[in-house]
């Protein structure tokens, strides 16, 4: 068996004391607690319903409440998504102290991240299992599938997040391109909107995979459709297919880590050397 | 059986710049297109140096291995390799069994976790298991002595306080292999010969050690064999009472240079201010020298040595004293003397002149040394003083011959029988 695996297999008590950890460290000191597991989806679903209201004026129809159920089903796997992806880049880094230090499998430290994050978005998940069984969305037999379609969006973010740190740790404007990228990613990702919406570009839409994986949720979620299963298994090539890349990635990285590693950039420690090499001269 | 195992390691490291944003990268390598690297000249590239150099040794199982060297000779490299931090350039390294490290005890703290958190955190690092953890709970806190702050966030703990609740954390993983680095340093008196008990006790039960310490007296107590790294090379291995002398010799030596250095520069100094003082006497040179009258810098000990000194009067003053002193080279005066008080005249001398003073054997402690030598006019009027001259040092021939005192007499011990006398 793969060496890295066995590791992983052998340390999974620590992984799980890790996410404990981070679940532990983004609550302690906050006034709002476990409310912020809902509060960052809430924010997004608003945005999406306020530019679905402009869409439907200048279409001149109203806005259905189907279309917002829409907004809402896609904005909980997009939140999960970004703020996974924006606490796992710095994550390596971060705990450099840690790398350094002690051995243990270094890939626990992204994926920590992407495991604390899921435990959010299940509680984003019920919540808005419950508005969705108050306001009556329904259900049907291709619901089943979400399951599938969760597990590629865990594997999907998994495979980011772990490529993005082990970059972030020998190129430090990763973390830069990575903020950017994940600002203006709603944009370009039909969350707010439908890929269908767009005839020309559909293609483009899909091609992302992050789109193709919320264009299926949305339809055997919300619309009760049947998933398209070309895109389907696309998005499941682009999750399996990373998680193995970014799995070899890292088993290549690994060894080279703690030579390269050095205080984040505007951290406390880089901040205070820069000090100190301005105090020498 | 064979606990650890390290055959033909070599570990290099680079010095010089590194990249850390993709702008610097870009520059770089279009830089290296035009510029064809220089290839050749063996496996190390500009700017690498060997940190290690064909590392072999084994620990038994069972076994406490001491590790010495001076700062940068490698040791704490070797420890990272152990523990897997960092991976060998060439060699292969085999640990069997469970692996505990006590480097860097507090790593694993989080500030704004309590203590107790901590534990069961770090216990995880450590690779403990929480059933584990939860049975050992109270020892570690007992041996950690926090007990009333357990459950306060850790960063208003004091440092010796986070460092004894890592120890104590790190101490109670029951590693059938561990690693000590220099950590008793940290924690009070009390505290540090309870970590020396703990690694006594380990050692009992049989768990393999490898004990990596500057303080000498502890590696020599602790340890049945030793390995004395020197510049990422292992250049002596044996029993302590071997190995430790030779290390202490050659620390002296390097002690020696330093002094030497030093003193080098203080000479250009002194040449400047001997210009003005028109000393009517001068000492010139001073010579560390056998008793066979050769010129000599390592002497055994108690080995017996003679001061040869040049010295020149001029003008008025003719009737002289000299006056000689042996210091140590933190500054410590341990011998001194002088002619008026051996009784040994010195009238009516002109010009330039030299004289011997033979010193019988004496138990100087291993250390280096330099002479003082003054030399002064009856009415001690026009006085001159040649410090920092004859440097030379006292090998160490025996264990635990180093020591703060600055002799180290040969005496006869007896016991008086078993019954106290009045």
């Amino acid at each position: 068996m793969d060496a890295m695996l066995k590791e992983l297999i052998n340390y999974q008590e620590l992984l799980f004391a890790f996410t404990r950890r981070n679940i532990q460290m983004k609550y302690k000191q906050t006034s709002m607690g476990v409310l912020w597991a809902i509060f960052m989806p809430i924010i997004i679903i608003f945005s999406g319903v306020i530019v679905r209201k402009a869409m439907a004026v200048l279409a001149g129809a109203p806005l259905t409440s189907q279309e917002i159920s829409s907004v809402a089903v896609k904005s909980l796997p997009w939140a999960f998504f970004v703020t996974a992806l924006r606490f796992a880049v710095g994550s390596l880094v971060g705990n450099m102290h840690l790398v350094t230090k002690i051995y243990f499998p270094r890939i626990i430290f992204p994926l920590s991240y992407v495991l604390g994050q899921s435990l959010d978005f299940l509680v984003a998940g019920v919540f808005l299992t419950i508005v969705f069984i108050i306001t009556k969305v329904g259900v049907s037999i291709y619901l089943l599938w979400l399951p599938v379609l969760l597990l590629f969006l865990f594997l999907l973010t998994a495979a980011f997040a772990t490529v993005l740190a082990c970059w972030n740790l020998f190129y430090r404007d990763i973390r830069h391109i990575v903020d950017v990228l994940l600002t203006f990613g709603i944009f370009y990702t039909p969350v707010f909107y439908d890929a269908s919406m767009f005839s020309g570009l559909r293609l483009f839409f899909l091609l992302n995979p992050m789109g193709s994986l919320l264009e299926n949720i949305n339809r055997v979620v919300v619309l009760h459709q049947p998933p398209e299963l070309i895109w389907v298994a696309y998005a499941g090539l682009w999750a399996i297919g990373g998680a193995i890349f970014a799995w070899k990635i890292f088993e290549k990285a690994e060894p080279q880590f703690v030579g390269e590693i050095s205080p984040q950039r505007g951290g406390l420690r880089f901040r205070q050397e820069l000090w100190r090499k301005k105090n020498e001269k | 059986m064979k606990a650890i195992e390290v055959n033909g390691v070599w570990k290099k490291y680079r010095k010089g710049e590194k990249f850390y944003s993709l702008r610097d990268l870009i520059p770089h390598i279009t830089r290296n297109l035009f510029q064809r690297r220089n290839a050749g000249n063996g496996e190390l590239a500009k700017e690498e140096f060997w940190a290690l150099q064909d590392v072999s040794f084994y620990v038994a199982k069972g076994e406490i291995l001491g590790i010495i060297g001076a700062n940068g000779a490698g040791k704490s490299t070797i420890l990272k390799l152990l523990t897997k931090i960092i991976k060998p350039y060439r060699g292969e390294i085999k640990v069997h069994g469970r692996l505990s490290a006590l480097i860097e005890v507090t790593a694993g703290f989080h500030p704004d976790f309590t203590g107790r958190e901590n534990v069961y955190f770090n216990g995880a690092v450590y690779g403990m298991k929480k059933k584990e953890i939860d049975r050992k709970f109270d020892q570690i806190v007992e041996f950690s002595g926090v007990h009333e702050f357990i459950d306060t966030p850790v960063k208003r703990y004091s440092s010796g306080m986070s460092a004894r609740l890592g120890f104590a954390i790190a101490a109670h993983v029951d590693p059938e292999v561990l690693l000590v680095d220099e950590v008793l340093s940290v924690g009070d008196m009390n505290f540090q010969s309870r970590c020396v008990d703990k690694i006594r006790e380990l050692l009992k039960s049989g768990t393999t050690i490898i004990f990596i310490s500057h303080n000498i007296s502890l590696v020599q107590n602790l340890c049945k064999r030793v390995i004395l790294l020197e510049r990422g090379k292992i250049i002596r291995s044996g029993i302590p009472n071997e190995v430790i002398p030779y290390y202490e010799n050659s620390s002296l030596q390097q002690q020696e240079q330093i002094i030497k250095s030093r003193i080098s520069k203080m000479e250009k100094n002194d040449k400047e201010s001997n210009l003005q003082d028109n000393a009517a006497c001068h000492v010139l040179n001073v010579r560390v020298c056998d008793h066979a009258g050769n010129k000599k810098e390592i002497f055994e000990f108690k080995e017996p040595l003679e001061l040869h000194i040049d010295y020149m009067v001029t003008g008025a003053a003719q009737d002289i004293a000299i006056s000689y002193e042996i210091i140590r080279s933190d500054g410590a005066s341990c011998l001194a003397g002088s002619s008026l008080r051996d009784g040994f005249p010195l009238n009516n001398i002109q010009g330039k002149n030299s004289l011997k003073i033979k010193l019988s054997s004496f138990p100087l402690a291993p250390e280096a040394y330099y002479i003082k030598v003054s030399i002064l006019d009856k009415d001690m009027l026009h006085s001159h003083v040649l410090e920092r001259k004859g440097i030379f040092s006292v090998r160490s021939g025996i264990v635990g011959a180093k020591t703060k005192a600055i002799l180290i007499p040969k005496a006869e011990w007896m016991t008086l029988g078993s019954q106290i006398r009045n």
